[in-house]
């Protein structure tokens, strides 16, 4: 029992890091701003609750237990807030969303023109 | 068993550490000044966790406070004031520099083979005083937590001076960029959109969430990692946090300006005040045996907190719970008036942006 629970709680931590890798793969390669942050806090919560989940098997059940949930609440919470900040904060910059079929996959530049306000707005 | 688990730390070591060297070598590469301070963050978190794999979680929680929480903000709104870019230097102005830390760095290379092995029980940091903290303090202060023992107790005296250090920085700070928004000041044109609402609702249930994790540390410093360093550190970014999302405004009245910096200054009368309760007492400076007088330690109830066979230490735990508080007050206070000052500074030359 404890040994099938060490490799489930083992497997999921591997799992959680390989999302998170794969997040980091998906920042580096996506084409604007807004794939980024989408690769980004999905693979973020997504990796942090198997790594989490991981090691609430790996560790006893107890306090310990309750102190992960609580740290997961709080990923759960701040992530996605994160993400919808930085989302947020490219709008307003004037970084607007590529829409439609491209094949360069050159680097994210903001060449729409940004609204003269944005700046100020920002602050 | 223990050959493999050794081998781990060691890969887990040695991956830390190329991280560290990568961020640093990135840090120094990079033109963008907020390229840097992000990087200069994870650097920090990157650090912490390395020293949590050293077994040091006292210095590793104070690392991801500071360096990865607040001076991260700190810079930030230092770069706000400043522009984003770091300037081009030509080749020939960075001969000399380039040298001199050059050679520094050889220097601490070469002298980092007369350093004794990590955990080395005859290193002389582990054969003296180490070793004699490690048996006493159970004995002489009661606190399970020796790093706070030591920290709080036997060498309340340098706390004392760290805490004085971090209340000259903020006063330093403030007489460089004022100690807050000018209330003379207009503020900047345009209500705020209601684009933020996710960011609002997040932050209003984070930040009482923040203050109480900052007590939790705050009091829980005696069992475990933690403190009031750490903790003030907390409780000041969930200030700032407040500060970030609702406006400098709302923050202010909440918490003026001149109250950060009054309580800064408390903090450090609290705990020098202690000392002196132990000299009137009959003790030394900061000797918190002598804190409680005899009558007042005897209406403490012999059970409470504790084994009632073996006697407590009251005035040591009164001592290390009163300085605590000192060093919570006047690191939050400061990390406060520091935010306040540099955000003043930027809604001052926000607004002058805007008039002109």
């Amino acid at each position: 029992m404890a040994d099938a629970l060490f490799w489930i709680g083992g497997g999921l931590i591997v799992a959680g890091a390989m999302l998170s890798v794969l997040g980091a793969a998906g920042v580096l390669r996506f084409p604007d701003v807004y794939t980024r942050i989408h690769a980004a806090s999905l693979t973020d919560t997504g990796g942090a609750t198997l790594m989490l989940l991981g090691m609430g098997l790996l560790g006893p059940f107890g306090l310990i237990t309750l102190k992960l949930l609580l740290v997961w609440a709080f990923i759960m919470l701040t992530s996605p807030a994160a993400a919808n900040a930085l989302a947020n904060a490219a709008f307003g910059s004037g970084h607007r969303p590529r829409i439609g079929n491209f094949q360069i996959m050159g680097e994210d530049k903001a060449t729409d023109a940004a609204p003269e306000s944005a700046g100020k707005e920002r602050a | 068993m223990t050959a493999p688990v050794l081998e781990a730390s060691f890969a887990l070591n040695v991956a830390l550490l190329l991280m560290l060297v990568v961020l640093a070598a990135a840090v120094v590469w990079t033109r963008s000044l907020l390229a840097a301070i992000l990087l200069m963050s994870v650097y920090s978190l990157v650090s912490a966790t390395w020293l949590m794999v050293m077994d040091a979680p006292d210095v590793a929680f104070t690392e991801a406070v500071v360096g990865a929480g607040i001076s991260t903000i700190v810079a930030l709104g230092a770069i706000l004031l400043t522009r984003g870019e770091a300037v081009r230097v030509s080749w020939k102005r960075q001969v000399v520099p380039g040298l001199l830390a050059g050679l520094v760095g050889g220097l601490l290379i070469y002298a980092m083979s007369g350093l004794p092995d990590f955990g080395d029980p005859a290193s002389p940091a582990n054969s003296h005083v180490g070793r004699a903290y490690l048996e006493t303090a159970k004995r002489d202060i009661g606190a399970p937590n020796v790093v706070t023992a030591v920290l709080g107790s036997y060498r309340g005296f340098d706390t004392l001076g760290e805490t004085v250090v971090i209340l000259a920085a903020c006063i330093g700070v403030a007489l460089m960029l004022g100690f807050g928004p000018r209330a003379t000041l207009a503020p900047p044109a345009g209500a705020p959109g209601d684009h933020h609402v996710v960011l609002r609702v997040t932050a209003k249930m984070l930040v009482p969430l923040i203050i109480l994790f900052a007590l939790y540390v705050q009091f829980h410093g005696d069992l475990g990692a933690g403190g009031g360093f750490q903790a003030g550190v907390i409780a000041a970014v969930a200030i700032i946090l407040h500060a970030l999302v609702f406006g400098l405004r709302e923050t202010t009245a909440a918490i003026p300006p001149q109250a950060a910096r009054a309580v800064a200054a408390l903090g450090v009368v609290v705990y020098a005040g202690v000392g002196i309760v132990c000299i009137v007492n009959g003790g030394g400076f900061l000797d918190y045996d002598h804190l409680l007088t005899p009558q007042i330690e005897a209406m403490i109830p012999a059970g409470l907190l504790g084994d009632p066979d073996k006697p407590h230490h009251w005035g040591q735990y009164f001592g290390i719970l009163a300085i605590e508080l000192g060093v919570l007050m006047t690191v939050s206070a400061t990390m406060i008036t520091i935010f306040y000052g540099f955000a003043g500074r930027t809604i001052d030359a926000i607004a002058a942006e805007l008039r002109r």
